[in-house]
């Protein structure tokens, strides 16, 4: 077939659920004849009809607490943030009432909450930010983010059929690239399990979303250099497939965590400290981090080009990690 | 059909169990925090009184109440506020987070006035799924100026969704008087901003919460979508324990005493001929003594098991 976008996957992935499931429906702002802010519904209102391409008001906090109790009853619902920085206005629904539901309540809730996550495109600070950190030391909540279209879809199956609630990270700069698959919806992989996206055996690159793809890059561009770069791209935040990290660093020794988000508090953080709680002997130096600085994402082309962590700069932080002696 | 006796029992069972819980709690044997609804009852039993087994129910921080008079156990929810492993969320949740889909209880809530968006969930799923269940969502006067509540009404209009919302006027919100954080004289107007029916009813008249309730479910069964029902009643207890009630005078409690629901419906059953002051003891009798076999059943239950704390955190 014809190489697709990653929307277009994504689109085709949640048709074939809808056709697969009649409990699954799908809820957000715009999602009906619009398409979704980044077009991912455009057309599935004319299959699947109003009631289960369901447009909502302006109330994240309100839709979101709604499929929360709508999937405690039985149904699929599948939501969309329009982007992920208005996820802020339903943390409380997420938080307090969606990540408590199996281990207090013993029950399931299998909620998937899509949302548009990321810099890149001069949306500025309240529409351009990477905040699964808000919800990566929350127990009760699944986190995924493909990097590849493949994964868009395999990993989108993966988080409907889940029984709990997954938010499922979609990055704004992933969405327009094009990629050659057998089929669509591609077979689903089981959440928790990280991709080996390059091997290498001079240093460690773990990223995920956006930044494994560019990881990815940078890894071509350092074997230029004969310098070989094993990337790892996470897939899936929680579950965190730390064996896989682990048996990773053992090997190259030498680890880089890439995250697009403020180096104070992050992602990159935990998990570097869980490698050195792990395999701090068999490294040759600490896990380093290449992150954000601690400042908002700005708006500017220059400036926010200047904060993101693309191929560039993860080649740059690989190299010198990789030659340091 | 509307059966005062036993919404008398039901209501009595509440209150016994409240006092008892404000009692075990001042003697050290129960600990963390519970809020109780002496003054309430009559909401809380008018509103299940008028739902069928089918309909769902969402309450709040003040939910031992609305739980009882759907059917709970008092020995499981005594169990869970002495944190043991045969409570309703085996000693995970205490007070604040007891649910039981058997029994169409969707959960007393911790977080004031959220269980509303959940209760529009239900609903959407019972329109979704086409069945005729109605979901009723309890959330007080305090809770009211939340806007998740706004938004959820404003979604349930939209949607005709099987949805009564029922806010519990009861006064306060915790220490701040209703004049101080409701803009209205009453919650129900707000009805108007979305198009819905709102009412006003005496909530310490278990009949007249019933009447309301069972008009607006069969309202609601037939697709005419949510309505909003305030009860009027009051918080005869303080917001939690260790409530000092310095907010507010004695002299307008002894006034609201007079008003509560229990007595009045005690006197409802004698100046009809349903019950003698010694059927009424029976009944109190009766009462207690299911509040002291939840206490034992309770005690005498084994404790959660702490090797598997960390356990079930995903479905």
């Amino acid at each position: 077939m014809s190489p697709l976008t990653t929307t277009q996957i994504l689109r085709e992935t949640l048709a074939a659920e809808l056709r697969r499931d009649p409990a699954v429906f799908l809820m957000g702002e715009d999602i009906g004849a619009y398409g979704g802010s980044f077009g991912v519904t455009r057309g599935l209102i004319d299959e699947f009809g109003a009631t289960r391409i369901r447009n909502t008001p302006i109330s994240e906090p309100g839709f979101v607490g709604a499929a929360i109790g709508a999937a405690v009853a039985g149904a699929r619902p599948v939501v969309e943030i329009m982007f992920m920085d208005f996820i802020t206005l339903a943390v409380d629904q997420l938080v307090n009432m969606a990540a408590k539901l199996a281990y207090v309540y013993n029950q399931s809730c299998p909620l998937v909450i899509r949302t548009p996550m990321g810099g890149g495109r001069g949306y500025g600070a309240t529409h351009s930010q990477c905040l699964e950190r808000l919800f990566f030391g929350v127990p009760g909540i699944r986190i995924v983010a493909p990097a590849t279209g493949a994964d868009a879809s395999a990993l989108l199956q993966s988080a409907i059929r889940d029984p709990n609630p997954v938010l499922l990270l979609e990055h704004k700069l992933l969405y327009p690239l094009r990629w050659e698959l057998d089929a669509v919806p591609t077979p689903p992989v089981p959440l928790g399990q990280a991709r080996i996206a390059r091997r290498g055996s001079d240093l460690t690159v773990i990223a995920w979303s956006w930044c494994a793809f560019e990881a990815e890059r940078a890894a071509a561009q350092l074997a230029a250099e004969e310098i070989e770069a094993e990337v790892i791209d996470l897939r899936s935040l929680n579950p965190l497939d730390i064996e896989t990290l682990a048996a990773s660093a053992r090997k190259t020794r030498r680890v880089l965590i890439v995250e697009e988000g403020p180096r104070t508090g992050g992602i990159a953080a935990e998990i570097g400290s869980q490698l050195h709680e792990r395999v701090f002997g068999d490294l040759e130096f600490p896990v380093q981090r290449l992150a954000m600085p601690d400042c908002p994402v700005p708006s500017a082309r220059s400036l926010e080009a200047a904060v993101m962590p693309g191929a560039e700069v993860i080649a740059a932080a690989a190299r010198d990690l990789a030659t340091r002696v | 059909m509307f059966d005062p006796t036993q919404a008398y029992d039901r209501m009595l069972l509440i209150r016994r169990f409240e006092e008892a819980v404000e009692k075990l709690f001042s003697e050290g044997r129960i600990m963390g925090t519970a809020h109780t609804c002496i003054g309430q009852e009559a909401t809380a039993v008018g509103v299940a009184a008028a739902l069928q087994p089918q309909d769902a129910l969402t309450s709040t921080h003040r939910g031992h109440g609305h739980f009882l008079a759907r059917g709970a156990d008092p020995g499981r929810l005594m169990a869970e506020l002495f944190g043991r492993a045969t409570g309703y969320s085996r000693g995970r949740g205490g007070s604040q987070m007891m649910m039981e889909p058997a029994l169409g209880f969707y959960g007393t809530n911790g977080i004031t006035g959220a269980s509303v968006a959940f209760a529009a969930g239900l609903a959407l799923q019972a329109q979704l799924a086409g069945t005729d269940r109605v979901v009723v969502a309890f959330f007080g006067d305090g809770a009211s100026s939340q806007g998740v509540i706004h938004e959820s009404l404003n979604l349930a209009a939209l949607w005709k969704l099987p949805l009564i919302a029922v806010c519990e006027s009861n006064g306060y919100a915790m220490s701040t008087p209703a004049s101080c954080g409701v803009s209205v004289d009453s919650v129900a107007t707000r009805a108007v901003a979305y198009g819905i029916t709102g009412a006003t009813v005496d909530g310490n008249d278990p009949r007249a919460v019933h009447d309301a309730i069972a008009a607006l479910a069969d309202r609601g069964r037939k697709g005419g979508g949510p309505a909003l029902l305030e009860c009027r009643t009051y918080r005869l207890s303080g917001h939690s324990r260790g409530d000092r009630r310095e907010y507010r005078t004695r002299d307008e409690e002894q006034a609201a005493w007079r008003q509560e629901p229990l007595t009045r419906i005690e006197q409802a059953l004698t100046a009809a001929g349903t019950l003698d002051a010694a059927a009424l003891e029976r009944h109190r009798a009766a009462a207690e003594r299911r509040v002291a076999e939840a206490i034992a059943f309770a005690e005498a239950s084994p404790m959660p098991d702490e090797d598997t704390v960390a356990e079930g955190v995903f479905a």
